[in-house]
């Protein structure tokens, strides 16, 4: 197990090399440094000059990329241009945020989706099943920043259920230990912070679900149709077998691992979504930063959050086979 | 539905029964929270971070809406106007060179940490930035420092402007004089700024152990610029924790302040970076204020009974000509007739909010120069088109870039009012090729180093001297401009040494009709930047110069 | 980095599972299911409905779409807009434009910067899978070794989230209609690679390649004539799905400020962008273009499914 988490992750070393390289090449084809980011329209070009040479973002290329493997070497992300602050440290605010919404979107899906797309399966042509598929279908649809707005327009601005923006209420002084808002009010004993984190969420991650909803619905569906197909399950029933244990033992199991496979491949469209939905909902994740680093060109930042992300890939797909393993045993892990 | 018998849906169903509840009991808790009580919190929503705690190291709206709050200058604006007016210092006054500034400082005092404010902490301060080291000298930090009194003690980079600033000396304890080498158009209004305001020695003391340091590719501000706690100054509030995760600086009233106490206990900032964002958040009643409405929105939350109260105007939106880029601009007429093309009011009409103004010189009328005698250029296109065939430019095709995902106070929406714009310029015959950027760096860094032909740009005054306007474009060849005028530098230059107030005003409007004579580029409009607030709020007295002093806020 | 290309190859997979039975065969009954298929013909008739707009839309336009004619009528900063009258049938835009006229113009925009894009990602995409496949069905060793270095940078490219790819790319770039074009396009072409070289190595393994193969056929005309032809069909799926992405991508880009530069020309993405401010005060000016976006993406999304089931022989029922 731990070997193989060591190799997937030695694994990435050239692959994660190779994008860094490619990353620092694109990006610094264009010139431009904190300077005028900080100073708007009071900057005159001799003090953008100025400031990037004192930054040495005025040197060529590969000094720069030079200097910034060493500081990888020595495990410091750098600086963000932007705000001035330990990359480290901006990941440590931001991460933690877009994780909780994702997981939250990715609850919706799971717990509203398999139930559904198991239904639509049984009662194939049935209105539910109608419903459902045409449902998915217009959620893939929907643009996701059209969908936010809209669920924020009716339900915290017209009927005020929900709050209209952030993460946690104003005055919520809550303690910050892991960083995740709704574990942190739990760890403390701070139930209303962990409850007005979850109540934050909710928009967003509904808007954030529905891509991944109807991927989930339809996956499940589609196997649970197979595998309603095949004959272990149709000789499993005709030799009298309690339809339930038939259903959940057999169907439902078959049919999930499609399934999990669609979760673990799930979460680059949802960090796509969330550089949306975040920008909705002024939600002050990881999403909305990494799009304003792109704008800002703060290489710092990007190439930490590249590090990061392939990370967090790896560890979601090893993640994603331990769940097969343990649904299927006849798959294992190697 | 047989499938919800199965324990597993059946323990999922129930998750999110518990989920449902306990969020509609939070939402409930939240209300109670926001809305019941006496009221002690008022939250007003930014579009931006403050980048630090210190404004000493700030250029920018955003930090400076906190930090004023929280530290006083030596002069002040009076409330809701732009007239300089005694601050910390109850009386100054020069001698007729303008090199010695004399204070008399307001007694009483004290700092939110307990120091006593005096003359020698004036010295302090002024003595603090002056002997600023490192990265500290780069301008990205020290702008307004080098802006006003030039460089430091010991310059650490050769490009690096000459220092203004001569000393300071407590000649007693309630009288500070500060010298400088050659007089300026910076001073008396210089001493308002927020940049220059006055920290607490003790809390100096503290900024003085750590550096900002330039590691890597950036600039990483000093630790106690970055969190409450060390940061100590005199106003009406002290900053008592800034929690960045949750884009969110608190404050709370300062009892020992030395005038009128705030009348609301906490006051948070917090950050909805877009303008329908911030709308929402008040319509829905999480926060009780916001600035930098879009004018769209003005009349609707007017309409739903919200505070909007207008400003003065204090800024000036221009079309910026880069001659160096396209040599048609060259041609007086051709920039003649760019000026007739365009059709300032219907600007103001459709697109700025109420108290907007169209423009006829590079600053908005409210600022001391302003000349009702420059020569202006009326919404003409057939003067336009004649103008154009004048100088043989009749196929004129020209770039013209705007910036894309921003707003500023002066420029509410910069795409439409691009939009119009070109449909102007193309009425009167040119073909206008569109660019557009993103603000920082693209777009700030193109127009500042003069690629592009025409370009949409702005700026909002730091206090009341023509020089802050007219000066920052026309003192000089500047590559954003790419002309050569020495008629207009020197009238610029020579405007800014007067040293008698009333001359230098009349010097500043001699100046500005030569400008407008040579017309560098097209002034377009003046814009009131709207805030509003909700409607249990009483709200403070709008400032033209945006420094609204939210302790005169309370709730109705 | 994996489990997103093991979808994909599946597809690829599934698609071949029945040439057994010769191809023709193949696309004979998918058709047939296809036309039995209601998805399928809703999408078809939106699909067709679209690109007759597309087609005739500009001469079908009332006024013109890009001339400011009623600009005094429209106050944005009063929140004072003209909605749907009787000279203009959608109303007008916030700078007093026809917005029937752009409607009806901006769907050849949204048309071409959706086939475009596609085009894009399919064209590079195939001629990446295609090497790629070619390698490792036909080159040997070295061939193997050139497939796992394609392979592993589209792998790269298929874990990084699309849409700050597109941003970066557009970003570098500066902000064009062919910036949009591209920075969608781009965020394709890994996913059309991974596809044909899946299919290829399936069909690389078939028996009338391996035949072809022991009759001494040249290598590279095995891949033209028998592989190539026979790894479409999926390609064909993914296309259609790829059309409805690409439109709902470029509306996200035009959102986050990086459409085309030019906003007098219409797109809809752009004008749903535009429109999203006064969403408040005329909430038709946004739902125009969007009920537009949506209902394009849907019908190719619903031909491309109901494509891919008709091509699924386990998806049969």
């Amino acid at each position: 197990m731990l070997r193989l988490v060591v190799r997937r992750l030695l694994q990435l070393i050239p692959t994660l090399l190779g994008l860094s390289v490619l990353l620092f090449l694109w990006l610094n084809r264009l010139p431009g440094g904190p300077a005028s980011a900080i100073l708007g329209e009071r900057a005159t070009e001799a003090e953008v000059a100025r400031i990037n040479r004192a930054l040495g973002l005025d040197q060529p290329v590969y000094v720069q990329y030079w200097r910034f493997l060493k500081r990888i070497f020595e495990l410091d992300l750098g600086t963000s241009t932007q705000t001035g602050q330990p990359v480290w440290d901006e990941f440590a605010t931001r991460f933690p945020a877009t994780v909780e919404l994702s997981i939250v979107a990715i609850l919706i899906a799971i717990v509203v989706g398999i139930p559904m797309g198991y239904l639509a399966a049984k009662r194939r042509g049935g209105w539910l099943d109608v419903g459902a598929v045409s449902g998915s279908l217009i959620g893939i649809c929907i643009p996701v920043f059209f969908l936010a707005l809209i669920l924020k327009g009716i339900f915290a601005v017209q009927l005020q259920m929900f709050p209209s923006y952030g993460r946690l209420d104003t005055g919520m002084d809550a303690t910050d230990i892991t960083g995740f808002a709704v574990l942190d009010g739990l760890l403390t004993g701070e139930l209303d912070a962990s409850l007005d984190a979850m109540h934050h969420l909710i928009l967003p991650a509904i808007a954030l679900s529905s891509i991944p909803l109807a991927v989930i619905v339809r996956m499940t569906r589609a196997s649970v149709l197979e595998v309603l197909g095949e004959d272990y399950v149709r000789t499993a029933e005709s030799k009298g077998l309690d339809k339930r244990v038939v259903r959940g033992r057999h169907v439902l199991r078959n049919a999930l691992l499609p399934v999990v496979t669609a979760v673990g491949l799930l979460t680059g469209s949802l960090l796509s979504g969330a550089v949306l939905t975040e920008s909705v909902f002024s939600f002050n994740g990881i999403g909305n930063f990494i799009r304003t680093s792109i704008d800002a060109r703060d290489y710092p930042v990007l190439v930490g959050f590249i590090l990061f992300i392939a990370m967090v890939y790896v560890l979601i797909n090893l993640l994603v086979d331990l769940a097969y393993s343990l649904i299927d045993p006849r798959v294992r892990v190697h | 539905m047989r499938i919800f018998k199965s324990g597993a849906v059946r323990a999922i169903t129930a998750a999110v029964a518990v989920g449902l509840i306990a969020t509609g009991c939070a939402s409930e808790r939240g209300k109670d929270g926001d809305k019941g009580g006496d009221k002690d919190t008022f939250v007003f929503a930014g579009a931006g971070d403050p980048g630090s705690l210190d404004p000493a190291l700030a250029s920018d709206g955003e930090t400076f809406r906190v930090t004023r709050q929280a530290f006083e200058a030596l002069l002040e604006h009076e409330s809701g106007g732009s007239k300089l007016v005694g601050g910390l210092a109850e009386k100054w006054s020069s001698d007729p060179a303008g090199k010695v500034w004399t204070f008399n400082l307001r007694k009483g005092v004290k700092f939110h940490d307990g120091e006593a404010f005096n003359a020698a902490a004036v010295c302090a301060n002024y003595d603090h930035w002056f002997n600023w080291k490192g990265t500290y000298q780069s301008s990205a930090v020290s702008y307004y420092w080098q802006t006003i009194m030039g460089g430091f003690a010991k310059n650490e980079d050769k490009e690096a402007p000459k220092p203004n600033y001569k000393s300071c000396t407590a000649k007693d304890e309630n009288t500070a004089v500060i010298e400088v080498n050659e007089p300026s158009a910076n001073l008396p209004g210089g001493f308002s700024l927020q940049a220059l305001a006055i920290h607490s020695p003790k809390a100096l003391k503290e900024y003085a152990k750590q550096d900002a340091t330039a590691k890597g590719d950036a600039i990483t501000y000093p630790k106690y610029s970055q969190e409450a706690g060390t940061v100590a100054g005199t106003g009406p509030y002290k900053i008592t924790k800034w929690n960045k995760g949750n884009k969110e600086v608190t404050l709370e009233r300062f009892d020992d302040y030395w005038g009128e106490k705030a009348k609301v206990k906490n006051l948070v900032f917090r950050t909805i970076d877009t303008e329908a964002g911030r709308r929402q958040a008040l319509q829905a009643g999480d926060i009780d204020g916001y600035d930098l409405v879009a004018p769209a929105d003005v009349k609707t939350l007017e309409k739903e009974g919200y505070e909007v109260p207008t400003r003065d105007v204090f800024n000036i939106f221009y079309v910026g000509m880069t001659q160096s880029k396209n040599p048609a601009l060259k041609k007086l007429e051709v920039r003649q007739a760019i000026s007739h093309a365009i059709d300032r009011e219907g600007i103001v009409k459709t697109q700025l909010p109420e108290g907007g103004k169209a423009a006829t010189q590079f600053m908005p009328d409210t600022v001391a120069g302003f000349s009702d005698k420059v020569k202006t250029y009326p919404f003409d296109t057939n003067k336009a088109k004649e103008l154009l065939k004048k100088a043989g430019e009749e196929k004129l095709k020209i770039e013209f870039c705007y910036p894309t995902e921003v707003t500023r106070p002066y420029m509410p929406a910069p795409q439409d009012m691009f939009e119009r714009m070109k449909a102007d310029l193309e009425k009167a015959g040119i073909t206008v090729v569109p660019k557009a950027m993103k603000w920082a760096p693209d777009y700030l860094d193109a127009t500042e180093a003069g690629s592009c032909a025409l370009h949409m740009l702005g700026w909002t005054g730091d206090f009341n001297d023509g020089y802050n306007f007219i000066g920052t474009w026309f003192a000089g060849p500047d590559k954003q401009w790419g002309f050569d005028d020495k008629k207009v530098f020197d009238s610029v230059n020579a405007a800014s040494k007067v040293t008698d107030p009333a001359g230098r005003v009349e010097a500043y409007k001699k100046a500005n009709e030569t400008i407008m004579e040579y017309v560098p580029g097209v002034p377009i409009s003046a814009s009131p930047p709207a805030i509003a607030f909700a409607k249990n709020v009483n709200p403070p007295k709008v400032s033209p110069l945006t420094q609204e002093n939210f302790a005169e806020v309370s709730f109705k | 980095m994996t489990k997103k290309a093991d979808k994909i190859d599946r597809l690829a997979e599934l698609m071949q599972t029945s040439e057994v039975t010769s191809g023709a065969s193949l696309w004979r009954e998918a058709m047939r299911r296809l036309k039995a298929s209601k998805m399928a013909i809703i999408g078809a008739v939106i699909i067709a409905l679209f690109v007759l707009l597309a087609i005739i839309g500009p001469w079908l336009a009332p006024h013109s779409p890009s001339a400011q004619t009623w600009r005094g009528e429209v106050f944005a900063n009063k929140g004072q807009f003209v909605g749907a009258r009787g000279e203009n049938w959608f109303g007008l835009d916030h700078l007093g434009r026809d917005m029937f006229s752009r409607i009806l113009v901006g769907a050849r925009q949204t048309l071409m910067v959706g086939v475009v894009s596609m085009l894009i990602g399919l064209i590079v995409g195939a001629l990446v899978g295609v090497l790629s496949g070619a390698a490792a069905t036909l080159g040997g060793r070295t061939g193997e070794r050139v497939d796992t270095v394609i392979m592993r940078f589209t792998d790269i490219m298929l874990s990084l989230p699309s849409l700050l790819l597109a941003v970066s790319i557009a970003a570098v770039m500066g902000q064009s209609l062919t910036t949009v074009m591209i920075a969608v396009g781009v965020v394709q072409i890994p996913i059309f690679a991974r596809l044909l070289r899946g299919s290829m190595l399936v069909q690389g393994s078939s028996d009338y390649v391996l035949a072809a193969k022991a009759l001494g056929i040249r290598k590279k005309r095995i891949v033209l004539t028998q592989i190539l032809p026979n790894s479409l069909s999926p390609v064909i799926v993914q296309a259609t799905l790829s059309l409805a992405t690409a439109i709902i991508e470029a509306a996200a880009l035009s959102y986050l400020g990086l459409g085309n530069p030019d906003p007098a020309i219409p797109e809809w993405g752009v004008m749903l962008a535009q429109a999203e401010r006064f969403f408040d005060n005329e909430p038709m000016m946004a739902a125009y273009p969007a009920i537009g976006i949506i209902i394009t993406a849907l019908g190719f999304t619903l031909l491309g499914e109901a494509m891919r089931e008709a091509l699924d022989p386990k998806l049969r029922g």
